[in-house]
């Protein structure tokens, strides 16, 4: 019972992490059809956020909100330069430059910052422990948990409940079609980018407020989480994102738990082999979406 | 109301409309015939700002639009219903409703009462307004797209083939819509290749074929000329 209650805490809080990590990567290729490569490092520049303010005399919620907020500049800024120049013109141009400015932001850590770690500030609930049903666990797992069910309600109700939000999800089917009903291409796949980064910035805080520090490489590993759940859960679906999160992050913490100690630093290929398995089952993933799929 | 001259639409080195030229007046119903790939769908796109053109002007009311963008178009007054459809699928019916109002979403109560309208109008959708819109039939769909179209208070609506692949009688309630629509004074451009039906409504007709205008005339003229079976069939 204990070890189930232990489990249940670890795969939610890296479920919720995953699957809000996945919805920011979705919305913009549900209406673009492009993957941002550039993803990973909105987390990386929420962590220099946090590290540049760290010091300051601001309480830690402000600073959160000044590196969330710098998170979505940087969506919206990916937008403006990486996709919109070249847009219209072909796939592999949008493919190169996300890589460029995901390389270009990397490297600006690297000057101008360092290539060591830095240390980010924490607020002192994040190492708190506390015991529920015998399990003592970290209050940061179950505020990723909070966090996440939050996000997720408020996702789901404004994709539902705004016009901005119905305007999106009619964009990600048929693109041209919303426009010739006035909804203006720039706001939709601006705001697209602005939810990316919003989501991303959060995710960030939890994330790395595991880690304690920030490197420029720190937003691989983001990146892939986030790619490979929107690949098993259906590139072309919300719900396939959260599901496709979720799913990784239950793979990932059984692992955790079953492995044995010498092969638990293999634990990534066991994790992919396994999503090979599942694309081989389902090579659309899991969930299909909307029919319909032109670029735009 | 609206004036097409000299327009060209090209996809690559395929010039899909040449040199087409056409008006439509105030309150008119002008039907465009003409068999596949006569270019009569790519000449409505490209009034509605969904393609540019390559060659030709566009005059709406007295000024120049050609080039403009398909969400500047429709905030001028230009509604188009394509060929393809285009419900949102994943939306439901009176969501689909809701964004076609999209140009006028802060005229709440103007919208809700035009919301109203196309229920009595098509009751249909009034059942279904819950139901994501792609499990509604074919007919079913494209009487939300001429709704939802309609739903931006247009001064002009562009119809691409709003007969296709529908049931004769599902056809026959279209086209009652479609005189329904025109006699609220609003502009219609129907483009069509159920000639004898769109020449029964339409008050002047026009005759594409490879992406030229081959003849026009009122719509009483063009069913009497005995040559339509030889444009259609490009003898």
């Amino acid at each position: 019972m204990v070890e189930l209650i232990q489990f249940g805490i670890d795969f939610l809080s890296l479920g919720g992490a995953y699957a809000l990590m996945a919805l920011g990567l979705v919305i913009v290729y549900g209406i673009l059809r492009l993957v941002n490569f550039a993803y990973g490092e909105l987390i990386m520049v929420t962590g220099y956020a946090l590290y540049l303010v760290n010091g300051t005399a601001l309480p830690w919620l402000v600073m959160a909100a000044f590196a969330v907020f710098i998170a979505v500049l940087t969506g919206i800024a990916t937008d403006y330069v990486a996709f919109r120049p070249v847009r219209a013109k072909s796939v592999t141009a949008v493919l190169i430059t996300s890589f460029a400015f995901s390389t270009l932001l990397q490297n600006a850590a690297l000057l101008f910052i360092s290539p060591r770690p830095r240390n980010i500030p924490l607020p002192d609930i994040f190492s708190r422990t506390v015991e529920i049903g015998g399990v003592i666990t970290p209050v940061r797992n179950l505020l990723t948990i909070a966090m996440s069910v939050i996000m997720l309600a408020l996702f789901a109700w404004l994709m539902r409940r705004t016009v901005i939000g119905i305007a999106m999800r009619a964009a990600a089917t048929h693109f041209t079609m919303a426009r010739m009903l006035g909804v203006p291409a720039n706001l939709i796949i601006s705001s697209a980018f602005a939810i990316s980064g919003l989501l991303a910035g959060i995710v960030a805080l939890f994330w790395l407020g595991r880690i304690g520090s920030v490197v420029p490489g720190i937003g691989l590993q983001p990146l892939l989480v986030a790619f490979i759940a929107t690949v098993i859960g259906g590139m072309r679906s919300l719900q396939g994102a959260v599901l496709g999160g979720f799913l990784l992050a239950f793979i990932d913490t059984s692992l955790n738990y079953s492995l044995p100690q010498d092969l638990l630093k293999f634990r990534d290929a066991f994790t992919f082999s396994l999503v090979i398995l599942i694309l081989l089952w389902r090579p659309e993933g899991l969930l299909k979406g909307p029919a319909s799929g032109q670029r735009t | 109301m609206i004036e097409v001259s000299g327009l060209e639409v090209r996809y690559g080195a395929v010039r899909a409309v040449r040199n087409v030229s056409l008006h439509v007046g105030q309150g008119e119903l002008v039907t465009v015939l003409g068999a596949n790939g006569a270019g009569k769908s790519s000449l409505l796109l490209a009034i509605a700002g969904a393609l540019t053109p390559s060659r030709g002007t566009l005059h709406l009311a007295k000024k120049d639009v050609t080039g403009y963008s398909p969400e500047r178009m429709v905030r001028l007054g230009v509604a188009m219903v394509p060929e393809t459809r285009d419900v949102f699928p994943d939306l439901t019916v009176s969501e689909n409703l809701r964004l076609g109002a999209y140009i006028r979403r802060a005229q709440t109560s103007a919208v809700n009462a035009d919301l109203q309208r196309m229920y009595t109008l098509f009751p249909l959708l009034k059942e279904r307004q819950q139901q994501a819109a792609g499990t509604l039939s074919g007919g079913e769909q494209q009487m939300l797209v001429i709704a939802r179209a309609m739903m931006c208070d247009p001064k002009i609506l562009l119809l691409d083939e709003p007969s296709l692949g529908l049931a004769p009688t599902i056809v026959n309630q279209i086209f009652e819509m479609i005189v329904e629509l025109k006699a609220t004074g609003i502009s219609i451009l129907l483009v069509e290749q159920n000639a004898t039906k769109a020449l029964q409504i339409a008050d002047r007709a026009y005759v594409m074929r490879l992406g030229e205008i081959a003849a026009q005339d009122s719509a009483a003229a063009i069913a009497e000329a005995s040559d339509l079976r030889a444009m259609y069939l490009g003898g």
